[in-house]
């Protein structure tokens, strides 16, 4: 029950990220993962790495904590599942498990929260060849379901602001880290300008 | 540490601020030698540029002594080093391909948002110039930390003072950089708009690259006659009508190349200069009346080369005209690390002599003084160098 819109946007050679209806996009999202409601982000950066290494560092999900931002950590007690910790407002954090859904070495990863999330998430992250000698193109897709009641509201603020932003600060600090080694900063402690 | 830090408009300072400290694998402290205030910064002092914090550090033209080192940095405790003003990783796309301006990584993820909604893809990392190139610390201070140091900075061989070396920080490779994006041919007349530093560097790169003549253009007197000493011709736009030299100096056929070495903050008034007086804000709308004259002066199928820095919007570009008469543009922030051991050698050669810009030197407590002077005096002030070194009333 795909909308019209939807299925237009469909007919271009773009990822629905791209699609001018999000909220129609959204609403799909939603429909498909039995969800109330659910929100979107998308974002492709090249990466100038093969792309089993890239997927290599990403398939260990103790890592993500490395350039995610809000991550506390990601800890892993068997394989194909994870548990995260996630920074939220006023010194809370949102917790949940996750398993692997796809796994196709040097290709594609997804996963999705179990039962009983803080939040409910899935997240799905491909790797492609980019054009001969400018190494891979990752492209990550997370959806959530925006939680409710009061607490919710908190973490809506989180997450909710602008996913879109969070998710490319995410990839460009992935980015960084694997083509550079390090991550740029310009905070203190080093004699940056504050504020 | 002691460091120029910008307050607002026309307002930097003098402050106390802590020493910077090794953050990255490859990342080293300097401890500077010798830096200089450049065009650049005027756009910063007189606010041109949003995105600055009160606080900020100043300065992207430096060098100094590695003092301290991170494990992957490639340079050693000891040397001296030039650093270039943009920094790049070394290892993106954009770096691979020599085009260091454009680094994807240098700018921290967090800063980068804002280039990306202002220019469509996320800027490299800027020494001391806003947090939109990055938010870092820059070098008119007694340190600074250097990120990606196994990349920009070039150890300068002892027996090269600083003066001879300093301007590869920035305006020496940005004005070979606008000579090489005129692509000049033997027989080739070349116009440059503006006497500064980046303008002279310009014509001195254009004779060296086989120009024929060269045209300058400015209003100043003795920065007209210091581009006549590299043997340009000059124009005094104050009392000459500059399209009208130009054709008849070119014997009706129009300057093969042009160059923009003013920028956004050109002088004159131009209505655009009036309205921009009233709405002068954020990112706002350019003085583009240098690059209206250079795209209207320029030849049919002549190449427009633009060095001077834009920020926002341009008003009224004559699009026609570029279009009509096939004009070919190329500009951008320069790709320093590609010019530095080309240009070192010419240095050390003797073919390029650097020296002949400094008309002052303070020490770097009176910084403040020196901006009042480079913004107030342009005719007399063509370049301020300030030693870190020096004190207070040693100049
Ligand atoms: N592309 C880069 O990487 C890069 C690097 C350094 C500087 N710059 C830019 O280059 C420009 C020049 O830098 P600078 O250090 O020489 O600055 P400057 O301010 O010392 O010199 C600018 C000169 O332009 C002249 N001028 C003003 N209006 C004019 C007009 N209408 N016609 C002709 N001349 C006019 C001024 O009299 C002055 O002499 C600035 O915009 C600066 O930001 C760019
Ligand atoms: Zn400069
Ligand atoms: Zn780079």
């Amino acid at each position: 029950m795909s909308s019209e819109n939807v299925e237009r946007a469909l007919q271009s050679d773009a990822p629905l990220t791209a699609a001018v209806h999000q909220r129609d996009v959204a609403k799909e999202a939603a429909d498909t993962q039995g969800w109330n409601a659910a929100a979107v982000a998308g974002r492709s950066v090249t990466v100038n790495r093969p792309r089993a290494e890239l997927y290599a560092f990403w398939r260990d999900f103790r890592n993500l904590a490395a350039f995610m931002e809000n991550v506390e950590s990601v800890t892993s007690r068997d394989e194909g599942t994870a548990h995260w910790v996630v920074r939220a407002p006023a010194g809370q954090t949102v917790e949940w498990d996750s398993v692997i859904t796809e796994d196709v070495p040097a290709q594609v990863i997804a996963w999705e929260s179990v039962e009983g999330a803080d939040i409910k998430n899935s997240g799905r992250i491909e790797f492609r060849d980019a054009a001969p000698g400018r190494g891979a193109v990752v492209t990550a897709i997370i959806v959530y379901e925006p939680p409710g009641g009061d607490f919710g509201k908190l973490i809506a603020k989180l997450f909710q602001k602008e996913p879109k932003i969070q998710a490319r600060r995410e990839l460009r600090r992935f980015k960084q880290l694997m083509e550079t080694g390090e991550i740029s900063t310009s905070q203190a402690p080093d004699a940056a300008p504050r504020g | 540490m002691r460091a120029l830090t910008w307050h607002g408009k026309h307002d930097v300072r003098m402050d106390t601020v802590p020493d910077p400290r090794l953050v990255n694998p490859r990342d080293a402290i300097i401890r500077i030698t010798s830096t200089a205030i450049c065009g650049s910064d005027l756009h910063l002092y007189d606010s041109y540029i949003p995105s600055m914090h009160r606080g900020d550090i100043l300065g992207h033209e430096f060098m100094g002594e590695v003092v301290e080192t991170g494990l992957k940095s490639t340079l050693q405790k000891g040397q001296r080093v030039v650093v270039p003003f943009v920094i790049a990783c070394g290892k993106c796309f954009f770096c691979e391909k020599e085009q260091f301006s454009a680094c994807d990584n240098s700018n921290p993820a967090e800063k980068a948002d804002l280039s990306e909604v202002a220019y469509g893809y996320a800027m490299s990392g800027l020494f001391g110039y806003s947090h939109m190139t990055g938010g870092y610390a820059g070098g008119q201070a007694e340190y600074v930390r250097v990120p990606y140091s196994d990349v920009g900075p070039i150890v300068i061989p002892d027996g090269l003072e600083d003066e001879k070396v300093l301007f590869l920080s920035d305006i020496l490779p940005t004005g070979w950089m606008a000579a090489e994006n005129c692509e000049i041919e033997p027989g080739d007349t070349v116009a440059v708009w503006g006497c500064g530093p980046v303008g002279l560097f310009s014509i001195q790169s254009a004779f060296l690259m086989g120009a024929h003549r060269v045209i300058a253009i400015d209003h100043y007197p003795h920065r007209l006659e210091l581009a006549k000493s590299m043997g340009a011709e000059i124009v005094n736009y104050h009392d000459v009508k500059v399209r009208e030299a130009l054709t008849e100096m070119t014997g009706g056929i129009g300057p093969d190349a042009v160059i923009d070495a003013v920028g956004m903050e050109s002088h004159g008034f131009t209505i655009d200069n009036v309205l921009d007086a009233v709405t002068t804000t954020k990112l706002g709308t350019d003085r583009t009346h240098v690059l209206r004259e250079v795209i209207m002066a320029c030849r049919k199928g002549g190449r427009v080369s633009i060095p001077g820095v834009y920020g926002g919007m341009g008003d009224k570009i004559p699009i026609g005209a570029l279009m009509q008469k096939g004009l070919q543009v190329r500009t951008g922030q320069t790709h320093v690390q590609r010019y530095l051991r080309p240009l070192l050698e010419m240095i050390g050669e003797g073919r390029i002599d650097t020296t002949f810009l400094i008309s002052h030197r303070l020490p770097l407590e009176q910084a403040p003084e020196g901006y009042k002077m480079f913004k107030e005096q342009q005719n007399e002030v063509t370049k301020v160098v300030l030693k870190p070194e020096w004190q207070k009333d040693a100049a």
